[in-house]
This record gives C-alpha cells, sequence and structure tokens, in this order.
C-alpha cells in the first residue's frame, strides 16, 4: 500500500472487512465485532490519514485499474470527499463501539450478519463521497441502500414494514438520479465528473442538461428524506436497533445532500442551477417547509425516537436551505451542519438507546427524574440538546449562525424568520424532556428507579460525542478556513 | 485609549467556571463545596479590583483567544464601564455566597450543588458578558447566562416553579434570539462587530434597516432588563431561592440588560446615529412608562418579592432613561444607578429572604410588628428603601440627582418630573412595609430573633455600602470615575 492509494483504500478496506467478519463471524460469533470494528479503525485511520494528505498538499487521485479517466474510474480525495470521509468514518467507528451491548440486548441472535451489514453501508456511504465517477457513486448508493434497508429491518416486528416503504421510496430515487446521470452521459459521452464539468458550459443551453439536473436533485432529495419525500423516515428509525439508528441517521440522508453539493460544485456549477430554472430556490423552501413542519410534528411526538426523527427532518431541511441560498456562505453553512448535526443526532439517538438500554423506556412522560439516575447520559443529552436549539458555544449555534448571515446577504427574510422561529420550536421539544429528566418529581416508575448510566463503552461513545459537539463549536473557524473555504472556492 | 495585553480577564472569567466544576466534585461534602464557592467569589473579585489601576489610568486590559468563526475572534477587554458592571457584581457574589450559606441551610433546601454550580457559572457568563469586546463574544456569553438561570428559577421543583421556568425561557430565548438577528445583521451590514467607543455604524447613516437592527437589539435587551411590556417573566421568576433573586434577578442577570444597551448605545451604534435615527425617543419613553407603571404595580403586591420585583423593573428604567438622554451628565449617572441600584435592591431581597427564613411569611400583610422580631434587619430594610426613594446621604440620591441634572441639560424637563413622581411612588410602596414592621402590633407577641448570622452580616454589609457609595460615590471603587470618564469617552463631539 502506498499513500497515492489512500482514496480507494477508505471503502476497500470495509468491504474487505465485510468478507472477514462474516467469515470469522460464523467460525466463532464473538469475533464478529472486534473484526469489524478493526476494519472500521482502518478506513477512519485512511480517512484521517487523507484529510492530511489533502491539507497538506491538495487533492489526491487514483486511478482504479490504472485506466486513465475518462475511460477509467477516478478516485478522489479533495477537500469535500476528505471531509465527508472522516465524518462518516469517525461517526461510524464510534457507533461500531457503542452498537456492541446494545445490539447483544437487542437482537442477539443476529449480530454477525448485522456487523458485517453495517460495514458494507459505511463502504458504500465513503464510496460515494470519494469517486470521481457519476455511474460509480450510483454502485455505491445501491451498495449502501441495500445494506441499509437489510440493518434497519432488522429489529422490531414493525421495522420490516416500516422499511420496506423506505425500499420503495429509496428505490425511486435512485431510478431518478440513474435517469438523470443517462441524460448526462447521453449529452457528453462521459462518467467522470471533472470531464463533464469540462464539456458542459457549452451545453448550458440543452434541454436534456437541465432534465438531469432536475432528475438528480429530486433523486438526491428523496434520499435525504426532504420534505415532502420524508414520510418514510420516522417508521424507520422508530422501530429499527438503536445501534444502527445511531449510524444512520447521522449519515444516510447527509449522504444525499453531499451529492447535491458535489453536482453543485464539481459538475453543474452554480450559475446553471439557479438560472432559468431556479431548482436551487425549490431546494431552498423545501428545506424552510421541512424545518418549521419537521419542529412542528416533532413537538407532537410522545415517543422520544420518533421525536428525534421529526427532528432529523427538520434539520436536514437546514443543510437544504443552505444549499438552496446558492451562496459560498450558505454552503458553508449547509457542510457544516451536516457535521454538527452528524454529531448531535448521533449523540441524541445514542442517548436514546442509552436510556431503552437500562429501562427499556421511550415514552417522554415517563423519564421524569431521569437526570438523577442517569447522570452522564443525561448530562450528554443535555448538551446534544442546547446544540440543536442552538445556544452558542455548542457547535449547532454557529451553522445556523452562517446560514442567517447567508440569509441575510440573499436579503431572503422569510429564510431568516424560518431559522429563528426553528430554534424556539426546538426549544419546546427539547426544553420539555429535560424539565421532565431533571425537575418533575420521580415518578415512582421502578424502571427508572432502578437505572443507571449504561455500560462504560455506551456511555464513553456518548460522552465522546457531546464533548465533540462543544469541541467542534469552539473550533468552527479552524474546519472552515482550513477545509470547507476551499470547496466554496470551486464556485466562486 | 491604549489597550495592553492582559490575561487578567480570562482569569477573572475562568475562575467562577472551575468553581462550578468543584462544586460538583465536592458535592457530598458540603463545607468543602462551600469553601470552593467562597474562595472563588474572593479570588474573582480580586482579579477584577487589580484590574482598576490599569483601567483608570486610561488603559484597557485585553485578551484575544481562538477565533470563533473566520475573521471573528473571542475577544475580551477590560474597559470603564465593563469594569464598574464586573465590579459591582463580583464584590456581590462574595457576600451572596455568606447569605446563600445561611440561606440554604437555614431552610435546608434540596439540591444544593446544583444551585451553587448554576450560581458560579451565571457569574461567569456575567462577567464574560461585561469583558466582551466583540458582538458574537457578547452573544455568546448573553446565551449562556440564560440557559444558566434556569435551573436556579426552577429550583424549588414546585409546579409553580416549573411553569415559571418555561415562562424565562419563552422570554429569555426569544430575547437571544432577536440579539442573535441583530448581531447577524450588524455583521452583515459593518462587516465588523468589534465594539468601538462612539460606535461603528455611523457610516451607515441613512441606511432604512437601522431601526430595524435597534428594534431587535431593543427586543433583546428589552426583555433582559425587564422594560415594560417585556417584563412578565421577571415578577414570576421571584419564585427562584432568594439570594437568586437578589444577586441575579437584581443585579447579574437584568443588568446585563441594561449594560446591552449601553453597549448598544455607546459602541455600536454610537450616540450620534442612535440620536439622529430618533431611537432615543422610542426608548426614552419605553423606560418613562415602565418607571411609572412598574411603580403602580408594586402598589398593588402583597408578595414583598413581588413588589421588590416590580421595583426593580422601574428602577432598571431609570438607567436606561439615563443612558438614553445621551447627556454626559445623565450617562454617568445612569451607570452609577447600576451600581447604585444593586447594593440597594439586594439589601431590601436579602432582608426579605432573613424574613422568610426566619419566619416563612412571604406576604407583607402578615409582617405586623416584625421589627420587634428582627429589628437589624429591618434597620437595613429601612436605609435601604430611604437610599432607593432618593433621600441623601444613601447611595440612591447621588444618581437620581446626576440623571435629573443631565434631562434638564438635554433640554427634557419631563424626565426630571418623572423622577420626582417615582420618587414618591417609591416611598408608597416602600414606607408602608416600614410602618407595617415597626408601628404596627403585632398579632402575638414577637420576641428578639434574628435570622442566622450568614445571612444578617451580608446584609449589614450590604447596606453600609449603600450608605458609603452615597457618601464617597468616587471611594474605593471609583465608581465615579469610571462613570464620568465612560460618559466622557462615548459621547464625546455630541452636543446634547
Amino acid at each position: 500500500m502506498t499513500i497515492d492509494q489512500l482514496p480507494v483504500i477508505i471503502p476497500v478496506s470495509l468491504l474487505i472487512f465485510t468478507c472477514l467478519t462474516l467469515l470469522f463471524g460464523f467460525l466463532r460469533k464473538s469475533l464478529a465485532f472486534p473484526i469489524a470494528l478493526t476494519g472500521m479503525a482502518v478506513s477512519l485511520a485512511a480517512s484521517i490519514l487523507g484529510l492530511v494528505q489533502v491539507l497538506l498538499y491538495g487533492p489526491q487521485s487514483y486511478q482504479l485499474g490504472g485506466w486513465a479517466p475518462p475511460i477509467g474510474i477516478e478516485y478522489v480525495l479533495d477537500h469535500l470527499s476528505a471531509f465527508m470521509a472522516v465524518l462518516i468514518t469517525f461517526i461510524s467507528f464510534i457507533s461500531l463501539i457503542y452498537s456492541r451491548h446494545s445490539f447483544a440486548r437487542e437482537v442477539p441472535d443476529k449480530v454477525v450478519p448485522l456487523y458485517a451489514l453495517l460495514l458494507l453501508l459505511v463502504a458504500g456511504m465513503v464510496g460515494i463521497v470519494v469517486t470521481g465517477d457519476l455511474f460509480n457513486v450510483f454502485v455505491f448508493l445501491e451498495i449502501a441502500s441495500l445494506a441499509g434497508y437489510a440493518v434497519m429491518a432488522i429489529g422490531h416486528e414493525k421495522a420490516p414494514v416500516a422499511t420496506f416503504r423506505y425500499i420503495i421510496i429509496g428505490t425511486i430515487g435512485a431510478c431518478f438520479y440513474l435517469l438523470g446521470v443517462g441524460f448526462l452521459y447521453f449529452a457528453t459521452g462521459t462518467l467522470n465528473m471533472a470531464d463533464i464539468a469540462r464539456l458542459l458550459p457549452d451545453l448550458y443551453e440543452s434541454r436534456l442538461i437541465l432534465a438531469a439536473a432536475v432528475f438528480i436533485v429530486i433523486g438526491m432529495a428523496l434520499k435525504m428524506a426532504l420534505f415532502p419525500f420524508h414520510i418514510w423516515l420516522p417508521d424507520v428509525y422508530t422501530y429499527a436497533p438503536s445501534g444502527v439508528v445511531s449510524l444512520v441517521a447521522p449519515l444516510m440522508t447527509k449522504v444525499g445532500a453531499y451529492v447535491i453539493i458535489r453536482m453543485l460544485v464539481s459538475v453543474f456549477g452554480p450559475g446553471f442551477l439557479s438560472e432559468g430554472f431556479p431548482l436551487m430556490a425549490v431546494l431552498g423552501w423545501l428545506g424552510a417547509a421541512a424545518i418549521v413542519i419537521g419542529s412542528i410534528l416533532a413537538i407532537a411526538q410522545s415517543d422520544l425516537r420518533r421525536m428525534l426523527a421529526y427532528s432529523s427532518i427538520a434539520q436536514i431541511g437546514y443543510v437544504a436551505l443552505g444549499i438552496g441560498l446558492n451562496n459560498p456562505l450558505g454552503l458553508i453553512g449547509a457542510m457544516l451542519h451536516i457535521l454538527n448535526h452528524a454529531f448531535m443526532k448521533a449523540c441524541l439517538f445514542q442517548v436514546a438507546g442509552g436510556i431503552r438500554y437500562r429501562t427499556g423506556l421511550w415514552q417522554i412522560p415517563m423519564l421524569a427524574g431521569l437526570g438523577r439516575k442517569m447522570p452522564w447520559t443525561m448530562a450528554a443529552f443535555t448538551i446534544g440538546a442546547i446544540s440543536m436549539v442552538g445556544i452558542p458555544p455548542a457547535a449547532g449555534f454557529f451553522s445556523k449562525w452562517y446560514l442567517v448571515l447567508s440569509s441575510i446577504e440573499a436579503h431572503n427574510w422569510v429564510f431568516v424568520i424560518v431559522i429563528i422561529i426553528s430554534s424556539l420550536l426546538n426549544a419546546v421539544y427539547f426544553f420539555r424532556i429535560l424539565e421532565k429528566a431533571y425537575a418533575s418529581p420521580e415518578s415512582g416508575n421502578e424502571l427508572v428507579n432502578t437505572a443507571s448510566d449504561p455500560p462504560a463503552s455506551m456511555t464513553v461513545s456518548i460522552m465522546v460525542l457531546a464533548a465533540g459537539i462543544l469541541i467542534l463549536g469552539l473550533i468552527n473557524a479552524i474546519i472552515i478556513t482550513n477545509v470547507l473555504q476551499p470547496v466554496v472556492k470551486l464556485i466562486s | 485609549m491604549e489597550e495592553i495585553y492582559s490575561i487578567k480577564p480570562l482569569i477573572a472569567v475562568l475562575i467562577p467556571a472551575l468553581a462550578a466544576i468543584l462544586n460538583l466534585l465536592f458535592s457530598r461534602q458540603p463545607n468543602i463545596r462551600e469553601f470552593w464557592t467562597i474562595a472563588a467569589a474572593v479570588a474573582m473579585f480580586g482579579v477584577i479590583f487589580s484590574l482598576l489601576p490599569d483601567v483608570l489610568a486610561g488603559r484597557q486590559p485585553e485578551i484575544s483567544l481562538l477565533n470563533i468563526a473566520p475573521g471573528i475572534a473571542l475577544a475580551l477587554r477590560v474597559d470603564t464601564v465593563g469594569l464598574i458592571f464586573a465590579l459591582s457584581a463580583s464584590f456581590l457574589w462574595i457576600i451572596t455566597s455568606f447569605y446563600s450559606i445561611g440561606y440554604m441551610r437555614t431552610l435546608n433546601e434540596k439540591k444544593q450543588t446544583r444551585y451553587y454550580a448554576s450560581f458560579a457559572l451565571c457569574l461567569f457568563s456575567t462577567i464574560g458578558f461585561a469583558f466582551s469586546a466583540n458582538l458574537l463574544t457578547f452573544v455568546i456569553f448573553y446565551e449562556i447566562l440564560t440557559l444558566v438561570t434556569y435551573p436556579l428559577v426552577i429550583h424549588k421543583e414546585s409546579p409553580a416553579a416549573i411553569s415559571a421556568g418555561r415562562k424565562y425561557l419563552v422570554y429569555l430565548l426569544s430575547g437571544g434570539l432577536a440579539l442573535i438577528a441583530a448581531a447577524a445583521l450588524t455583521y452583515y451590514y459593518a462587516g465588523t462587530g468589534d465594539f468601538v467607543s462612539g460606535g461603528f455604524l455611523s457610516n451607515l447613516a441613512g441606511q432604512p434597516n437601522l431601526m430595524l437592527l435597534f428594534v431587535l437589539f431593543l427586543l433583546g435587551f428589552g426583555v433582559k432588563s425587564a422594560l415594560m411590556p417585556l417584563q412578565g417573566w421577571l415578577p414570576t421568576a421571584m419564585i427562584a431561592p432568594t439570594p437568586v433573586s437578589a444577586l441575579l434577578h437584581a443585579v447579574a442577570v437584568v443588568k446585563a440588560g441594561v449594560f446591552g444597551f449601553v453597549r448598544v448605545i455607546g459602541d455600536v451604534f454610537g450616540p450620534g446615529l442612535f440620536h439622529d435615527i430618533g431611537a432615543w425617543q422610542i426608548l426614552a419613553v419605553m423606560a418613562s412608562i415602565t418607571i411609572v407603571i412598574s411603580s403602580l404595580l408594586a402598589l398593588y403586591q402583597d408578595n414583598l418579592k413581588r413588589r421588590l420585583a416590580y421595583s426593580t423593573v422601574g428602577h432598571l428604567s431609570y438607567i436606561v432613561l439615563g443612558i438614553s438622554l445621551l447627556s454626559t451628565t445623565a450617562w454617568t449617572g445612569g451607570l452609577i444607578h447600576l451600581v447604585n441600584h444593586a447594593t440597594l435592591k439586594i439589601t431590601l431581597f436579602f432582608c426579605a429572604g432573613a424574613i422568610y427564613a426566619k419566619t416563612h411569611i412571604e406576604k407583607i400583610s402578615e409582617l405586623n410588628g416584625i421589627g420587634r422580631q428582627m429589628p437589624v434587619t429591618l434597620g437595613a430594610f429601612t436605609l435601604a428603601a430611604i437610599g432607593l426613594i432618593g433621600i441623601p446621604p444613601l447611595s440612591g440620591f447621588n444618581s437620581k440627582w446626576l440623571i435629573g441634572q443631565g434631562a434638564l441639560e438635554a433640554g427634557a424637563g419631563w424626565a426630571m418630573g418623572l423622577l420626582l413622581l417615582s420618587g414618591l411612588l417609591n416611598a408608597a410602596y416602600l414606607l408602608p412595609v416600614i410602618r407595617r414592621a415597626f408601628f404596627t402590633r403585632p398579632d402575638k407577641p414577637l420576641k428578639f430573633a434574628e435570622a442566622s448570622l450568614f445571612m444578617v452580616i451580608p446584609l449589614l454589609i450590604a447596606a453600609a455600602l449603600s450608605l458609603y457609595l452615597g457618601m464617597f460615590p468616587d471611594g474605593i471603587f471609583h465608581i465615579y470615575q469610571l462613570a464620568s470618564d465612560t460618559a466622557a469617552r462615548v459621547l464625546d463631539g455630541v452636543i446634547r
């Protein structure tokens, strides 16, 4: 292995370890976890190394099988893909550590296929971000989706039905994407992103290109559960095993957002997507609607996991809103929110899983007095909640801050008001839980009274994420200047 | 203004944060836990006091930490007006800490660790707020302050306390969001948020959105400083333990709102622009209405703490009125009133708390003859009441005098009349308490029985301080000089 193979090592190591996990898992069940964790660690290390390389020497490219693009498939690590790869592998690594006890409790007889499928899912997601080839994106998208359907269908008895809805909608999304890519191939004769970007400016008048853009963006909007395509999400997040949700919820929908950002910065260029047909504006307004409706629906939930799921719908709205604003600050806000929300949602879903692990409860009214019984877990929940509401110095504040600045720059006052109001709505549904956990008299519920913080591996991973939320808030300027601004430079 | 690098402002801010951690670590050893609170309070005051010579000599100790957003540093800077606020809050934290020990132990309150830790974090954010060098740092500490006060409001965990907490959050978070929007607009228009004496928005004169910007700031700080009609949360929040009402809801939290106005008028808009867009009239009229109505409402409160809360609402607006008049004298008076009202009102709250801890009486109508049982406490109460009404030589007099004189200089004679009227109203709602305490026959015979010395001594110190500041406004803390320096610097060249 040499350093220039890094772009391909990130997904391939995971594919190899998927096989190893299955193999050794069938020999001995207890081997599945350490092998899966090793695979995850290798990929994480490769991603971090890749990011360092990108920061030091600029974008890295690898030609698969030695075939030069545009004929061959190219894997590219630039600022955006390295950023996403580190994010995906880091959150997955933490979630994997977390999932051991939770799987052993919730789905004890299915841990081997679960770990193998989780690795496959992560391989699909990092594959999407490191490839420089549009059809290859589709392949990895399908790998991630199929693995995702499988892991989410395990668990609660209602999970398969919930997942079936996701399969239908997810497949439609993938088809739309494939159609779009087909149109692009038809128009340009190539699938390499850089090559298409070179050829496109002469073809901007073509309706085929416009149709391709519309298909791709709508396909990805389906994948990222953007309002009004969100209906599959709450059931899936509610019934899947907690270890799975803590990996899927922070990352899966973000990959869809990544593809749109990638199209914007590396394929179509921002001008094309906003002039003529206002595709970006539509995306932004759908995002604003998602924020309002997701937040209001979240308030109405009494199931903690469902509430977090609706909150995810609202949060993906911020990302869409930022992309839709189509100016550098908005894109920075969107990318920063992908990062921040991944940490926040992973943390919150892990807390929900931890509560379930200790008490078997997820109904919000029954959580009274939990703050005293599970001090570390609820402290992490508090940090996550504060960040979701957007109170500084937690990370969530800063992504919203850039989105507000960007909305002001675009003179879009409605977006400013939506972001501001949504913070209040978030406060309503998160402080309701904090009030229950800390200020309500103990309910006398035996399940709560005997609770304590979950096992060390779960508590530690929850605390790492909570600490991450605070650290990301403090170092957001460093991330922006070094990683995100080079991405934005591509379009300005 | 010479800026010098100094780590002291950072130390001053970090001491209470450290105290909060130590409080949590020693939650099972109350004496050690309280020791850390006292030690932190004394240390923090020491550090802040040691900044005084530099600031009086015209230097501004400053420290810039990491960038919190591209191009915007998390920065602390100590100037004259920040030091006024920090000095008063940190000194009063010392005596409040002693008082808290007496109060919480007498009443055997639960969850004392959470109480002390939250209290320390409130001071952390208050001092950070006072020393913030730019708008974004300011916003961050503002929001932290809102958040860490919440556990103190709901401390009793009764349904009433929880609903008070909700009301508090709705008001304060909404205000905070208005402030965030205001800060974002400011950065967008000016490209910077670094506070500059005399303001940095003056090149935007004529911009139509300046009024919108002012209204957003007005919402943000109006909520915190309980400007009517945004005052609803404050009387409700009186359900918190009395030391909280005393230090936070009479000094730190609400004064942070007033201090926000000082910063926005002096260091963001600048007095010239603030006058030209007509914002001063809005603020002055709102403050005047608040003064009159809150004093009238105070008359009707039978709950002693609620009466004091409405009195606080009114007195905060004295300060807002003083600075919105934009005359040097009135600014000086307003800033001095920030300190004077702090010592006077903390004395009154301490007395109310001591009465409650000893007798569990909250209502004024049940205080008949209480002066015979607790003569020292009620003596201090009388002293502070006289000060609040504005009778020399107590400290309330000199600040009211300066505001009145400044009003005349600014050609706003009506404000002078308003001050006289509200002085009478102050007397009308405070003197009956004293009359009941000393001159009404008790329902049953009462014997001499004061509250714990942990409560009595702090309240005597606060009362003595009010007397001292009244007689020597430029005494050891040099409040007068700090205030007049601020006024002269900010209003330099603006003729009113």
